[in-house]
């Protein structure tokens, strides 16, 4: 029997990621651009994923986009989907007993209730980037420190700093003012992290958390975030390798779907 | 005429007031603008002059009234202001400042200052208190200021008779727009998302008697259509406004209707009748004040007994939707401090709910696309 090969593209706000999907259970090829919506990284990061596979865009029996970018690519995808439905069906792809999806991402923070891989339930931040993955990229700024680097220097802290969770602005202010008093930066780091966890576990607990709880997106890199949460929620947090892959990933399970319910109808 | 020309012609006059303000103006009537929220504007209708609901705007964006409002005032308050400044709104003759919420009181004296001398302010205080005697005849009171002044605008006294039939004339009208809503449900298919918010809200734009003779022929038009089979989801919304045409297109695209609203722009306003049969209009008004009930801006005093969240939960299993949006105005004190009760009795009746962030400078919906799209999944499931 032929294999059937899905695309699931997901196009957030600072990054572009594709996933292809062999049969609906096999991950042939992946790709990252680390620039998203609005840039050439969409396009960038399919061309990748297609070299890596060695295939072209004709040997894709279904593509489905998703993320913010997801409505611009009408031209290459069959069909767009939320990210939400898709970080719930891949956090189940990797983890079956999953029952909660932090997702932390560039703009917004999303918190998914997810049964069997269907999302049941959901809570989404504010309209304000405060405990989101931009609140982080702006302490990095002002701290002169690389984003990647936050959740190891926050390991080496030695005593509580309190930073507000309540406005990006407002954070960064205090941020500014502690390195002011000669603050150590690891400290800095460790509050901002506990600062990021507490709102987004205030947003988890509306929603009710239920292990396993799986964090994906970028931000899932970030250790210090990790454990912060796990503080927070007394919950442990699973994450993996793919965090950043999760929504292509979902996408291109529902893209194997989709082609199978439309094959046989 | 056919439902699409009829459809258009609402949505017509409710994307372009201005047009219809200076209308009115061109045949020599005087127009009142109406802030929310309850104001009696029977009394605008009986003096012979015109009420405008204003609303905020989702085309302008905050400048001068910053000049005047701290940062936390809802934007609908905030652009009401903005166009009062802009020179948008010069023609009107006066302006009632109702004052129900914590952001409009402060706000009728921002009025005051800012524009108080080249339009007339009224300023009108309901009682929160509004069961007891007292809070009645504090309403009566009230409303009998606000005729005096709309008197000095008009240049005439504004008799009972006229008063009461202005009250049938707006019983006429909320009972159609009742009809429409529940009309709206049965062909969702004909009537979509954008369409109805469009004809509920040309209400604040028009004479009530015309509005009312134009829906009750639409309503005539919609009820001899077959009740439609819809496939995709019903919920129903709930907060302040949610008029934005960009926003409410988004259901669309996600086979989304609304089957009722729990909105003060929408049903809220139109919920409560006036008795016709009280000897005083003036009481009657007042009567039709205080009954109104399920409304976050009143005072209930059984409030922990959570009424109103059980009402609204209720509405969506009778109005048949599988669900609740949320449309929550940043800066919204009443509605934000309310939402954990609302919330409670939806999880409680087992109704799944989103609550989308927004305000009325808002251009790009990205986010609220999100979670729409998610949630109509959501409840398909």
């Amino acid at each position: 029997m032929k294999d059937i090969y899905t695309l699931g593209i997901d196009i957030g706000s600072t990054a572009s990621k594709c996933v292809i999907l062999k049969n609906g259970t096999e991950i042939a090829a992946k790709s990252l651009i680390s620039v998203g919506a609005g840039t050439s990284g969409p396009q960038r990061a399919i061309e990748d994923v297609l070299e890596n596979a060695g295939m072209t865009h004709d040997d894709m029996a279904y593509v489905l986009a998703t993320g913010y970018g997801r409505n611009s690519l009408d031209h290459v995808a069959d069909k767009q989907m939320s990210e939400l439905s898709c970080h719930a069906q891949g956090a189940y792809f990797l983890f079956p007993d999953v029952r909660t999806v932090i997702d932390i991402g560039g703009q917004d923070v999303k918190i998914l209730r997810v049964e069997n891989g269907n999302l049941i339930n959901f809570q989404m931040n504010d309209k304000c980037a405060a405990g989101t993955g931009r609140f982080l990229d702006v302490m990095a700024r002002v701290l002169e420190v690389k984003v990647e680097d936050l959740g190891a220097l926050s390991a080496q802290s030695t005593k509580h700093v309190g930073i507000s969770s309540t406005c990006t602005v407002f954070a960064e202010s205090e941020v500014i003012s502690q390195l002011a008093q000669a603050t150590d930066k690891r400290d800095i780091i460790k509050g901002i992290h506990t600062s990021v966890a507490g709102r987004v576990a205030g947003l988890a607990h509306r929603v009710g958390i239920q292990d396993k709880v799986v964090m994906t997106g970028g931000v899932a890199q970030n250790t210090g975030i990790v454990s912060a949460l796990e503080e927070q929620l007394e919950h442990e947090v699973f994450t993996s390798p793919l965090t950043q892959y999760v929504g292509a990933l979902g996408a291109a399970v529902f893209a194997y779907r989709l082609y199978q319910k439309e094959n046989k109808a | 005429m056919s439902i699409e020309v009829m459809l258009k012609e609402f949505q017509e006059i409710a994307y372009s007031p201005k047009k219809q303000l200076a209308a009115f103006k061109a045949e020599g009537k005087k127009v009142i603008g109406v802030l929310p929220y309850y104001a009696p504007e029977e009394l605008v209708y009986a003096a012979g002059m015109v009420p405008m609901g204003i609303w905020g705007s989702n085309k302008k964006t905050i400048s001068r009234a910053k000049e005047y409002c701290a940062t936390f005032y809802c934007t609908i308050a905030q652009l009401a202001l903005e166009m009062l400044l802009d020179g948008t709104m010069d023609e009107l003759d006066g302006l009632i400042t109702p004052t129900i919420c914590d952001t409009l009181r402060p706000m009728s004296q921002n009025f005051r200052v800012s524009i108080g001398q080249k339009i007339p302010t009224i300023f009108l205080a309901h009682p929160q208190n509004r069961f007891a005697p007292f809070g009645i005849q504090f309403c009566v009171d009230q409303y009998n200021n606000v005729k005096k002044d709309l008197e000095k605008i008009c240049g005439h006294e504004i008799s009972n008779e006229s008063i009461q039939n202005a009250i049938k004339v707006y019983n006429a009208s909320r009972a159609a727009r009742r009809e429409f809503v529940k009309l709206a449900n049965e062909h969702c298919d004909v009537v979509t998302p954008t369409l109805r918010s469009a004809v509920l809200k040309a209400s604040f734009f028009m004479l009530k008697d015309v509005y009312t003779e134009k829906l009750n022929a639409l309503n005539a038009e919609l009820a001899a259509l077959p009740v439609c089979n819809w496939k995709g989801v019903k919920i129903v919304t709930s907060g302040i406004i949610c008029d934005n045409p960009a926003l409410l297109q988004i259901f669309e695209e996600n086979n989304i209707a609304i089957a009722a609203d729990d909105v003060a722009h929408e049903t809220r306003s139109f919920r409560t009748d006036a008795p016709e049969d009280e000897a005083d209009p003036i009481r009657a008004l007042a009567l039709q004040f205080t009954a109104m009930d399920y409304d976050i801006l009143l005072f209930d005093p059984k409030s922990n007994e959570n009424r109103r969240g059980e009402f609204v939960a209720n509405l969506v299993k009778e109005s048949g939707a599988q669900g609740l949006v949320l449309f929550m105005q940043q800066f919204c004190d009443p509605e934000e401090m309310e939402y954990p009760y609302l919330k409670k009795a939806l999880d409680a009746a087992g109704i799944p709910h989103i609550k989308l962030g927004v305000d009325q400078q808002m251009r790009d919906f990205g986010q609220a696309r999100t979670a729409i799209q998610a949630f109509a999944d959501v409840v398909a499931l």
